[in-house]
Formats: C-alpha cells, structure tokens, sequence
C-alpha cells in the first residue's frame, strides 16, 4: 500500500471512530448527576452476589475476563522488561558495596517496613471487602520490601529477595487465574463464572471466586512488581558494562541534560 | 455549587502539579515532582468517590514509577561517568 492509500485509510478509520465517539457522548450521563445506568445495574448485581466492594465484583466477577487480559497485559510487560534488561554478553557483575545510612533514615525505613508489608498484605485479603484488591495491595507490599535497600543497603535487599521464589510466584498468580477460570468449566458452568458458595455478606469469606481471583492477581502483582524492580536494580547498581569501546549506552548518556546531583 | 469545590480544587492541584512535572527538566527532580502528581491524582480519585482507583494511583503513581526513573538516571549517569574516565585516560 502507499502512503498516500494508507492515509486514506487511516483518514477514514479516525473519522469513523470520532463519529461513534461524538455519538455516544451526547447520551452520557451528566457529570456529577444522579443518573448511572452502568453504576446501578453494577451494584445491583454486585450486592446479589454478596460482594460489598462493589468494584471488585465488576473486576472480578462481572468483567472477570477483562481483568485476565490485564493481568495478562502486567505479566508480559514483566516478561519484556527481564528479556531486554537481562545481563548481555558484554557486561559482567559486580558486587555491590556496603552504603552508609545516617542513622534516623535508618530506624525510621526499619519502623515503617513491617507496618506497609501488613498494610500491602491487609489490602490483597480485603479486596472484596473494602477499597484496594490484588493490584494495589501487591505493589504496596512490593515496594514496601524496597524500604530495605533504603534502610541497609543492596546486599540486604538480596539476601532476603529470592528471584528464584518470585519468578515462580509470578507465574503461579498468572496461572492460578487462569486454573481459577477452568475450574469453572469442571463445574459445568462458563469459564470464569462464579461458582463457589456467596457466603455472608461483608466477611471474609464471601462472594465466591472474587476473593480466589483477587489473590491470584495479589500474587501475580507483589511477586512481578519485585522481579521488574530487581532487573532495574541490577542494571543500576551491580552490571556494568564491558571496557570495550561504544558502548551503546554512551550516546544515550550524552544527551541526558546536564545539572543536578548524580 | 459549593458540593463541587472539592472536585474543582483538586482538578486545580492536578494541573498545577501536571505543569510542574512538565517545567522541571532535571530527572531526578521531575521524577520527585511526577511522586507529586501522583499524589495530587489519588486525591482527585478520592474525591470523585473512586477509591480503588485512587489506591493504585498511590500505590504507582507516587512510589513505583519515581523509583524506575531514578534507577535509569542512575544508571544512565553511572555509563555517562565511565565513559568520560575513559576518555581522560586515553
């Protein structure tokens, strides 16, 4: 196709979409009104199958199938980021060295550690319950285990953080949702259903599959977020590159402003 | 009216803080105004009744993002220093 046929194309497609957009934009609920034909029919089926977080049960039990494509979506861009800041031929490792923390810096990312693990812990297991789920809950408690290099330094970071062990977890979160789905099927229903007991209302033991899903993604989310952080850290602190010349990251290097501390 | 005054002054706060990001060209402070950014979202998502989403820009937008580009300055930097050694040395 020529240039001149695919703006053509492209000309068209635009102007298709922008006319479904206008379109669908004059029936839009009004900001801030009282009017939400996707809202009460989402509550209302959120409360008949005892889920009180009512976002969880669109994340995890009317839209369950979006939500997989999502986590999907993080999987892979974990996946990208260990295959394209992996350890090239031309560089080699050092160990990293010991770092001086003052002393306040220090008791105070000790102190708060253990608080924003439980924090990031307390979210995953509420999903269902109360605001926050597998997503936030799993980067909280990620992060959180990130206060150790700020507090020590890398080496204690490392010591704690198996990459082996999170590697796995990722990919047992992934496949956890996905199993979660084919159960269903087992159970004679559609993938992804909600088969399991709806429980009592606001406990811990309700709406079904919600809370098995939510935890699959917690998983998959604490254990991917550590492993895409470790392939920056290493790349930033313990790989150098190789002393050979042009190396490709010295023009990159150059057009980085100038200013500021290193 | 005086019901949307919180929904206007956190809007306010977004595009102050949006410009900030945008203004500041060093990395290392854009990458501590852009935590900012993502404070100031959580609080218009909060105050638009979202929690959930308020959550995770939180969780994203104020630790994990900042982190990322503070590495790769890092490490862009770390590159930018050797090379320059190298050169004084030949």
């Amino acid at each position: 196709m020529s240039l001149r046929v695919r703006m053509w194309v492209l000309a068209v497609g635009g102007l298709g979409v922008a006319l479904l957009l206008a379109g669908a934009f004059t029936h839009m609920p009004d900001f801030g009104g009282t009017w939400h034909p996707y809202g009460t029919r989402a509550v209302a089926e959120a409360l008949r199958q005892h889920s009180a977080n009512a976002v969880a049960s669109v994340n995890f039990d009317q839209r369950a199938f979006d939500t997989m494509g999502e986590q999907a979506v993080f999987f892979g861009s974990v996946l990208g980021t260990v295959v394209v800041l992996r350890q090239a031929g031309d560089e080699h490792r050092t160990a990293p060295e010991p770092a001086f923390v003052s002393a306040p810096v220090r008791r105070y990312a000790l102190l708060v550690l253990p608080v924003t693990v439980l924090t990031g812990l307390y979210v995953i297991a509420h999903g269902h319950l109360s605001p926050g789920g597998g997503f936030q809950g799993g980067v909280v408690a990620a992060t959180a285990l990130h206060l150790l290099y700020i507090a020590i330094d890398y080496r204690a970071l490392q010591r704690v953080r198996s990459l082996t062990l999170f590697t796995l977890a990722d990919a047992a979160g992934e496949a956890g949702y996905l199993l979660a789905g084919l159960a269903a099927l087992v159970a004679g229903a559609a993938f992804l259903e909600n088969v399991l007991p709806l429980g009592t209302f606001n406990t811990l033991s309700s709406a079904g599959t919600v809370p098995v899903l939510n935890a699959a993604v917690g998983v998959e989310v604490a254990a991917g977020v550590v492993v895409l952080l470790a392939q920056f850290l290493d790349q930033a602190i313990v790989i150098e590159p190789a002393d050979g010349r042009g190396h490709r990251a010295d023009g990159a290097a150059r057009a980085a402003p100038e200013g500021g501390r290193p | 009216m005086a019901g949307e005054l919180p929904v206007m002054a956190a809007l306010l706060l977004v595009a102050v803080a949006g410009t900030a990001v945008v203004l500041a060209r060093d990395p290392v402070r854009q990458s501590a105004v852009l935590a900012g950014l993502g404070l100031s979202l959580a609080v218009l998502f909060a105050v638009l009744q979202a929690p959930d989403v308020a959550l995770s820009e939180l969780a994203v937008g104020t630790a994990f993002t900042p982190l990322m580009v503070l590495l790769s300055v890092r490490k862009v930097r770390h590159n930018a220093r050797r090379s320059e050694r190298r050169e004084e040395h030949e």
